[in-house]
């Protein structure tokens, strides 16, 4: 490796570890501030079986599948 | 070594506040949300628990059941059944669920009343799934099984999840292996079509209260991609359909999540779409989430969908072409979709369990802009009701 390379990306790369680094042990939101998080409304899919029924729905009569955020998605049918 | 240090303090904090509150609720037999147990008590327990999910960041999904009839019904497809879920995590590191989903169809819609005779079928489907905590991270593992007459699915899954940047960053990743076998319910099975997709997703906290998800997935099938029964139109003669053996597809998701006031919550999200059949679709949602008292949650959102048609996708073609297709799936679309759920909690014991019912409606239009309704020489287009009734219950 060039040594101006070196130049660039060991700085680089010991910024970015420590910009990890803080933000791994200094969250700006810290852990008991998350209780409104935490609730059921401020989630993606509450119940399981409700969303694995409009899911069915789309999938089987629209175009666009996937990235809907559920595990395993997909309908297995035809 | 402070890390070690502030999770064995928090880990004691918790201990000391899961001890007073529980006294503090049997005391009084009430739910937490209308307890006036002190502040410094719901701080430490809110602190203690996420903070002791620090220490093991990603926790398991909680014990929980489900029991749903669902229904939905609309141009001339009428498809209803149960659908069962349970959920038992056992010594804190392993989740077990079973599930069990039936598709009962009464099929008349507008392809099959205008070139066949209507049919009922019958889909079931079995899934099994363990989810293992270790350290930050969540690893699923989960299988299916689809049987209808003329249809077989099996999938496995695995998933993982990890937390990053002290539980403020969640990463997942996911890959799905299917394989299907196609048959004909007068012929038998003569065909199969596999499926794999990869997954990447991430989700951030962004302020306590706002999260946003970014969501990437790519599917690919090879095999069968079609309907034995399906005919499309050339010239203004009927023949099978014939789709390429191969897709592949991509779309990206974002999503974001607010709270509103005290008690509610205001959602969006957007879906880009984009595969190798030339169909690109935008599908976007907006809702609103907001508690009435202690006992009932209501929800409202509106959904939208519209995509451009594969590229051998054709009302009535007019040049022989190796592919062709008139399924309305592939075809340019919109459809619009406006719907409401009620939530009622039935009973709580705080500490052991909790249980809920909940009933959904959605009315959903489809309007096509490319596929005639041959009866009459107009755009096709149709309603749809979808109903839900299910209780859940946490344990």
């Amino acid at each position: 490796m060039p040594a101006s390379l070196c130049r660039l990306v060991v700085p680089a790369l010991l910024g970015v570890t420590s910009l990890l680094a803080g933000c791994a042990t200094e969250p700006w939101v810290r852990p008991y501030e998350r209780e409104r998080l935490a609730d059921p409304i401020m989630q993606v899919s509450r119940d399981a079986l409700a969303a694995k029924h409009f899911e069915h729905i789309h999938d089987v009569r629209e175009g666009a599948r996937g990235a809907t955020g559920v595990q395993g998605g997909g309908c297995g049918c035809n | 070594m402070a890390a070690i240090s502030r999770r064995r303090f928090w880990a004691a904090h918790w201990r000391r506040a899961v001890r007073a509150l529980r006294g503090q609720l049997a005391q009084r037999g009430e739910p937490l949300r209308r307890s006036v147990v002190t502040r410094a008590h719901v701080a430490g327990l809110v602190g203690g628990v996420l903070a002791g999910g620090a220490a093991h960041a990603v926790n398991l999904p909680e014990d929980r059941a489900e029991a749903l009839f669902h229904v939905y019904d609309g141009g001339g497809v009428k498809a209803t059944g149960p659908a069962l879920l349970v959920r038992k995590s056992m010594a804190d590191r392993v989740s077990l669920s079973a599930s069990y989903y039936v598709d009962a169809v009464s099929n008349a819609s507008i392809d099959v009343i205008t070139t066949a005779s209507p049919f009922d079928e019958r889909r079931t489907e079995y899934g099994l799934g363990a989810d293992y905590v270790y350290q930050d991270s969540l690893i699923t593992l989960s299988t299916s099984h689809s049987k209808e007459p003329d249809y077989v699915a099996d999938g496995a899954s695995l998933d993982l999840s990890q937390d990053v940047f002290g539980g403020m960053t969640t990463v997942s990743l996911g890959f799905s292996r299917g394989s299907d076998k196609v048959g004909r319910s007068d012929t038998g099975f003569f065909d199969s079509a596999r499926h794999w997709r990869y997954r990447l997703g991430v989700t951030q906290i962004l302020t306590p209260r706002w999260v946003a998800s970014a969501n990437f997935e790519m599917v690919s099938d090879s095999g069968y991609l079609g309907s034995p029964y399906r005919s499309a139109r050339v010239f203004g003669a009927a023949v099978p359909e014939r789709n390429p053996r191969t897709r592949s597809s991509r779309a990206v998701k974002f999503r974001t999540v607010g709270a509103i006031g005290t008690a509610g919550a205001v959602h969006a999200e957007y879906r880009y779409f984009w595969d190798t059949w030339d169909i690109q679709a935008h599908t976007a949602e907006v809702g609103y989430s907001r508690y009435f008292g202690e006992a009932w949650l209501g929800d409202a959102y509106l959904r939208y969908h519209t995509q451009s048609n594969a590229l051998f996708y054709s009302d009535n073609a007019r040049t022989e072409t190796t592919y062709i297709s008139r399924n309305r799936q592939l075809s340019s679309f919109n459809s619009i979709g406006l719907g409401g759920k009620v939530s009622r909690r039935l009973a709580k014991v705080p500490g052991e369990y909790e249980i809920k019912a909940h009933a959904t409606y959605e009315f959903k239009r489809f309007k096509y802009s490319d596929f005639t309704d041959v009866r009459t020489g107009a755009p096709y287009a149709f309603n749809a009701n979808v109903f839900q009734i299910y209780v859940s219950a946490t344990y």
